[in-house]
């Protein structure tokens, strides 16, 4: 089988890669790109540790074939701080203790700042929806929920002051 | 001087001991740099994959690998023939590669290294495996049968007199008793008896097993994984390869869940002797799929259990006959349900048995507070029932009955300190605890108990030239034990804990530390550190001693400076002594090595509130206050954490989650899509208190928190739905079917 050319941009720069026609995005952005911030927890689109925006919508990267990727704009956890700057969800995420093993956690940041972008001021019943599909064994989702309203409000306030300016 | 025993200041002079700061691994998980064992590539690095088997109970006629050896990319295919003959009661090596037998479906049968996972597993499809199918049991009912079909031939059930003439699927059988069973229940007012089963359920950590494995040379390997304990993984690879530890190096990486389930080994040895074979290194990673076949999971039980109290609510006698599902091999598992059943409270006359039971299905493996949460169910439950009928608050009920200080337990040795009747006192007064409920609505308290262990633990503090502390020891963090470790380290030095650095390191890098499970890290492994920075003080203040010309006994250590008694001197800054480390005797590093002792007990009582929906069965957990003893909470946040993941899982365990087996054996759910956890939309915040009753074996006053928050939401929600509906649950899972079924019995003879 002849294996596939692909060019895209991920996290605003230019990639390519060469992959099977049945490859997932998953595999090739782990096992090509050596982008591993994105976790396999299923393979099946069930625990949301594989999240990834694909030209803007949340996917699960583990049920987009690698071939899709054509032209595309891929956003993935490596490229969710600005340089040195976290993005408010990260830093919330480190002082609202969010993480214990963190092997959801980039997943659960990349479908959090998909809510946020599109709702930016959610209900704490909004959050438990949008991240239903992001499995996480360890924390109870308590703390992962307050520190992405935490956040929330964090991103009003800074929006404001800028007003303000 | 050096006492690691001697307590530190009194709690409320601590300085970093008691605060939240972010966690020292925190910013490589948020922003996806974290190296967990599936991120790591090597160069000429190989795929490996395990063919399984597909039946539950069969002989192994014959391999033949010629096929796969053929197959394009293949480097090399091993069977059990590649190993050694293991030891008899070696069950890791034995259950790691069938050899005449397999025990269950998903057993490992062969394995295959090849250039990418795709030619791996093409080649594993061509393994010709020739079974002759065996009959199986899957349930305890089946397997305790008189003419069971028997797993191991040899199997002599031990604890019984005189010793069975004849093989059976019970390993072993665990007798406790006190007191004098028959007088204490004809004391007794109101006796209930009855019957719990549980299903199995898995662990469910979101990262799959993966190992790198690279035995460059013949008698040398490196291995990387994750894994609740690198040490762990050293010994039980050499095992089943038959080397000596010393020829393995094992580094851990970041672990991504474990809960129990990762304190043993599955993959590393294969992938060490495909490696070798194949002179590259080998990649294996589990599927999900395989992850629930082959790996976890923690027993499924039959429980009966009868208790008799007077009308003042004292129990006064408990019976109990418990039989654990084992999986394919002995286990442990009906011991500990035996050890913590009657734990939480004083009963003067009891009877205890417990049974291990082997089964057609995976080899269990602890999952936090092993054994402890079906044991609970069995026990609250029907503490609930006393309650009820006595017309007693159940927290009253609970606290007339309740061990304290000086109490024994079943297994005998007596408590120290513990904060059981301060965790009902907590509910009690918590304001949730008085919030009405509406109709369909419940509420439902439970208590648990874990007895938490200690062993060995090695931890080494260096200085670097400009004054950090890199604290480095062998326990893999798996809920932020490194920012425990950070903390007192910086209590200990007087230093900010920004200034130490904490470090997991390989099995050539630090001394020997058994695993993390037991919620023994912070205690013990906390210990060494403790440990190890005492001596450092001493050594530090020697330093100072030398750059000032005086006496050490001159010398005291206070916030991070040497300070000078007589006060000639000006303090000398920690940061300054390591700065003229050279000229007064060299590196600054110290070692403490240690096998820790007093553990102490670990007790959680939880309330739930649910409402069950009439015409579905559905529930719907409304609100949930946890209430646990951490002796000292080190970093509060992080022990909320694991208060709060705890119920978590005990809820999944109480109203989802089941393995489901068909009748040839096969596992028909092994996906999170119908092994069903909790999601964020299925729960509600989950309020915690943290009971401080410190533990006086420990210098910082640390008891383990990481288990005993499973244990009591089983019955906590199965009371909180009689509560709302009048059915007593006595079946897990607790499932929207099983309860309409329950609801329409219970109208339909009304
Ligand atoms: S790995 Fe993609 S959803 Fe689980
Ligand atoms: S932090 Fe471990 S799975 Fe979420």
């Amino acid at each position: 089988m002849n294996r596939r050319h692909i060019t895209c941009t991920i996290n605003g720069d230019k990639a390519e890669f060469l992959c099977d026609d049945d490859e997932s995005l998953l595999n090739t952005l782990r096992d090509e790109l050596g982008l591993t911030g994105a976790k396999e927890g299923c393979g099946t689109g069930d625990c949301g540790a594989c999240s990834v925006m694909l030209n803007g919508r949340l996917v699960c990267s583990c049920l987009v074939f690698a071939p899709e990727a054509e032209g595309a704009t891929i956003e993935t956890i490596e490229g969710m701080a600005d340089g040195e700057h976290l993005h408010p969800l990260q830093t919330a995420f480190l002082e609202g203790a969010a993480l214990q093993c963190g092997i959801c956690t980039p997943g659960v940041l990349i479908a959090a700042k998909a809510l946020l972008d599109r709702n930016p001021e959610p209900t704490e019943s909004e959050v438990r929806y949008a991240l239903a599909g992001n499995l996480c064994r360890c924390t109870g989702y308590d703390k992962i929920v307050r520190s992405v309203l935490d956040a929330a409000a964090q991103m009003k306030n800074n929006l404001q002051e800028g007003d303000r300016l | 001087m050096t006492d690691i025993n001697a307590v530190s200041n009194t709690p409320n002079s601590y300085k970093w001991v008691g605060t939240r700061p972010v966690r020292h691994d925190g910013l490589e998980k948020v922003n996806g740099h974290a190296r967990f064992a599936a991120d790591l590539s090597l160069p000429r690095m190989l795929s490996g994959h395990v063919l399984r088997s597909p039946f539950a109970h069969a002989r192994i006629i014959s391999i033949d690998t010629k096929e796969a050896e053929a197959m394009p990319g293949v480097k090399a295919v091993i069977t059990s023939a590649d190993f050694p003959e293991p030891h008899r009661k070696d069950y890791v090596s034995l259950n790691l590669m069938a050899r005449d037998k397999v025990f269950y479906e998903g057993q490992a049968v062969a394995a295959v290294a090849a250039g990418t996972k795709r030619q791996a597993k093409a080649a594993a499809e061509k393994i010709v495996v020739q079974y002759q199918e065996l009959p199986h049991v899957l349930s305890i009912d089946e397997a305790m049968a008189e003419d069971a079909p028997l797993l191991h031939e040899n199997l002599i059930t031990k604890g019984v007199e005189p010793v069975p003439g004849k093989a059976s699927n019970i390993p072993s059988r665990t007798l406790f008793e006190r007191g004098d069973l028959d007088a204490g229940f004809k004391e007794a007012d109101v006796v209930f008896e009855q019957e719990f089963t549980t299903k199995v359920v898995h662990q469910g950590y979101i990262e799959p097993h993966a190992v790198v494995a690279d035995t460059s040379s013949d008698d040398r390997s490196v291995i990387w994984c994750s894994s609740q304990g690198h040490f762990m993984i050293r010994a039980k690879t050499a095992a089943m390869l038959g080397w000596e530890p010393s020829q393995l190096k094992v580094i851990p990486a970041e672990i991504g869940g474990g809960f129990g389930g990762k304190t043993t080994i599955y993959l590393e040895p294969l992938a060490a002797k495909l490696s070798q074979k194949a002179k590259r290194p080998v990649k294996i990673v589990m599927s999900r799929d395989e992850v629930f076949r082959a790996t976890g999971p923690t027993p499924g039980t039959k429980l009966r259990i009868k208790l008799g109290a007077k009308k003042n609510g004292k129990i006064v006698a408990g019976k109990a006959w418990l039989a654990y599902e084992n999986g394919a091999y002995p286990g442990i598992w009906g011991m500990l349900g035996a050890m913590c059943l009657f734990a939480p409270y004083d009963i003067p006359n009891f009877y205890v048995e417990a049974f291990e039971v082997v089964v057609n299905k995976p080899v269990n493996i602890a999952y936090r507070a092993p054994s402890a949460p079906m044991a609970a169910f069995a026990t609250e439950t029907v503490v609930d029932q006393i309650a009820r009928e006595l017309k007693l608050d159940p927290i009253e009920l609970r606290l007339i009955n309740a061990v304290e200080e000086g109490s024994r337990k079943p297994d005998g040795p007596k408590y120290g300190p513990i904060g059981f009747k301060e965790t009902l006192e907590a509910i009690r007064n918590h304001p949730n605890y008085s919030i009405p409920l509406g109709p369909n609505q419940g509420r439902g308290i439970a208590s648990g108990y874990w007895f938490n262990i200690g062993e060995s633990s090695s931890a080494t503090v260096h200085l670097t030239e400009d004054g950090t502390a890199i604290v480095v020891t062998g326990s893999p963090d798996i809920g932020g034990s490194r920012a425990s470790m950070a903390l007192m380290a910086a209590e200990e030095l007087g230093i900010d804990v920004k200034l130490v650095q904490p470090r997991v390191a390989d099995t050539d890098s630090i001394g020997f530390t058994d695993v993390t499970e037991g919620s023994r890290t912070t205690f013990a492994t906390g210990m060494a550190v403790v440990g190890a920075c005492r001596q450092l003080i001493d050594e530090l203040r020697k330093r100072a001693a030398m750059m000032w010309e005086v006496d050490i006994d001159e010398v005291e250590w206070m916030d991070g400076n040497a300070l000078h008694t007589v006060n000639k001197h000006a303090p000398l800054a920690l940061a300054e002594i390591t700065k003229s480390a050279k000229k007064t005797g060299g590196p600054l590093t110290t070692t403490h090595s240690l096998e820790a002792r007093g553990a102490g007990a670990a007790f959680s009582t939880q309330m739930c509130d649910l409402e069950v929906d009439p015409e579905t069965g559905a529930v719907t957990i409304l609100r949930y206050t946890t209430a646990q003893d951490a002796g000292t909470a080190i970093h509060p946040g992080y022990v909320e954490g694991q208060f709060q993941g705890g119920v978590a899982q005990g809820i999944g365990w109480a109203l989802n989650e089941e393995y489901v087996h068909n009748a040839e054996g096969v596992m028909e759910n092994p996906g999170f899509l119908d092994y069903r956890i909790p999601v964020a939309s299925d729960l509600p915040m989950i309020e915690t208190i943290i009971v401080e009753v410190p533990n006086p074996k420990h210098p910082y006053g640390v008891r383990g928190v990481g288990e005993v928050g499973i244990v009591p939401p089983i019955p906590a929600v199965a009371n909180a739905i009689h509560d709302a509906t009048g059915l007593r649950m006595r079946r897990l899972p607790m499932s929207p079917m099983t309860i309409l079924a329950g609801l329409n019995q219970k109208n339909g003879s009304a």
